[in-house]
């Protein structure tokens, strides 16, 4: 039995199931409110969810039982002095040390809780470098999504935003370095695109079993490292296009990694509606397409944060969801597919509690 | 002293009241101490920065006003959501 945790524009729906045709919505959370991540934190049990109301802002709430009472986390919000405010939680991620969780914002911030995330606070060398830096927003704003823990070891962290590159420390946050070599930004002219920190990540998974290595879908690119994010090689030959937001990798196999190319920033569907997920299982050599399942004519676009895993190797389940409102699945590592829930409202975010 | 009426979702948020009254010079000065009374109200209807939101409409006896403008003992606030807002 999975539970699936999916937001989308109008709520947090949590879905139960185990294979075709058996899921069903057990909770709606948040009605009317964009629900933008929600993710479950395995080793306490706890619930956490990004939530923005069109009128009343954006939120993280927090629950053991997403259909009780939610709680609202405190400390995630700007000073006066910083001259902006809060737009968007885009990624809660659980950290390596006890109770540690980290959080992305827009504007690009990266917030610790200690307490499971009740309270929060900001990384200051980062924010530093962010004014020092100019950093500079992308379409979907200036985006902190994209926070990569390092199993076993809570003082190395790399984070992915959009549009400022990746940022690595080595000592639990209390310095940064970026992460830019090797990444080629074709959207800047030629003569500026070796000094320009304009990079537009749009998402950045490590392989847990082998923890120097991280892919990272890119506007325009997909790229691999292994040397913690501080070179990278783009290995997107083969894929259907180099455009993308979706990206997971397989946590026993670091030579694996699975995304949803779109066709391109002007067109954010996904390539002749041809929907289907692309895999590698030789860290990017080779593609194979896996849409076995998966309709044709079908001009969606998948978000960011909307493809999850549950699993490893052989037992690997992959699910996504589509702007369509529709949710998809697979128990066999993306060989087949099939219809989660049919008709919810679009999809921001998928992730297995 | 002035009265403050709000609608769902904040009403639920304070204890399931409509009308409260609440003491206070300015629009920011009630609204403050409505979040203080009942803090589940924190970051509804003001910002991080103690503005009023820009999809959340504050009208005083009827007239849009913001967290700056001053208030009598008998003014009537309504806490409105924006036809802006939404999505």
């Amino acid at each position: 039995m999975s539970e699936l945790l999916v937001g989308t524009k109008k709520g947090l729906f949590v879905l139960s199931g185990e294979d075709a045709g058996t899921y069903r919505i057990t909770t709606r959370a948040f009605p009317g409110d964009v629900v933008e991540y929600a993710t479950r934190d395995r080793r306490t049990g706890r619930y956490l969810a990004s939530v923005t109301s069109g009128f009343y802002g954006p939120r993280l709430m927090f629950t053991d039982n997403p259909a009780g009472e939610w709680q609202r986390a405190s400390g995630i919000a700007f000073a006066e002095g910083d001259d902006v405010s809060l737009v968007r939680i885009w990624k809660i991620t659980p950290g390596e040390a006890e109770g540690q969780l980290w959080a992305g914002t827009d504007p690009a911030a990266l917030w610790e809780s200690r307490d499971g995330g009740e309270t929060w606070s900001r990384n200051e060398a980062l924010w530093k470098e962010r004014i020092a830096g100019d950093w500079q927003p992308g379409g979907g704003g200036l985006a902190m999504h994209s926070i990569c823990p390092w199993p076993g070891d809570p003082m190395k962290l790399a984070v992915g935003v959009s549009a400022a590159g990746v940022w690595i420390t080595d000592d639990g946050g209390e310095s940064w370095r970026t992460g830019f070599a090797g990444i080629v930004p074709d959207y800047m002219p030629e003569d500026a695109r070796t000094d320009t920190n304009v990079l537009c990540i749009h998402n950045m998974h490590r392989a847990p079993a082998r923890p120097e290595r991280l892919f990272m879908q890119f506007h325009g690119g997909v790229y691999r490292s292994d040397d913690q994010g501080e070179t990278w090689t783009d290995i997107h030959e083969g894929l259907p296009s180099p455009f993308g937001f979706p990206l997971v990798t397989d946590p026993a196999d670091p030579d694996s990694a699975f995304l949803i190319p779109m066709t391109g920033a002007e067109d954010r569907v996904v390539p002749g509606g041809a929907l289907a997920v692309f895999g590698t299982r030789d860290g990017g050599a080779t593609w194979s397409r896996q849409g076995d399942g998966l309709p044709n004519e079908a001009y969606v676009t998948i978000l960011r944060q909307a493809l999850a895993r549950e699993g490893e190797g052989d037992d690997l389940s992959l699910f996504f969801g589509a702007t369509s409102g529709e949710v998809f699945g697979s128990t066999d590592a993306g060989r087949s597919w099939f219809t989660v829930a049919p008709r919810l409202a679009p999809v921001t975010s998928v992730r297995v509690a | 002293m002035p009265v403050v009426t709000l609608r769902a979702p904040l009403q639920g948020l304070a204890g399931g009241n409509r009308d409260l009254q609440i003491d206070g010079g300015t629009v920011g000065d009630v609204l403050r101490t409505l979040e203080a009374t009942w803090p589940k109200t924190t970051g509804w209807i003001l910002d991080e920065h103690g503005a009023v939101r820009r999809h959340v409409n504050v009208f005083r006896n009827g007239e849009r006003v913001d967290e700056t403008t001053s208030l009598g003992a008998d003014d009537h606030l309504q806490v409105l959501p924006s036809i802006t807002g939404g999505t």
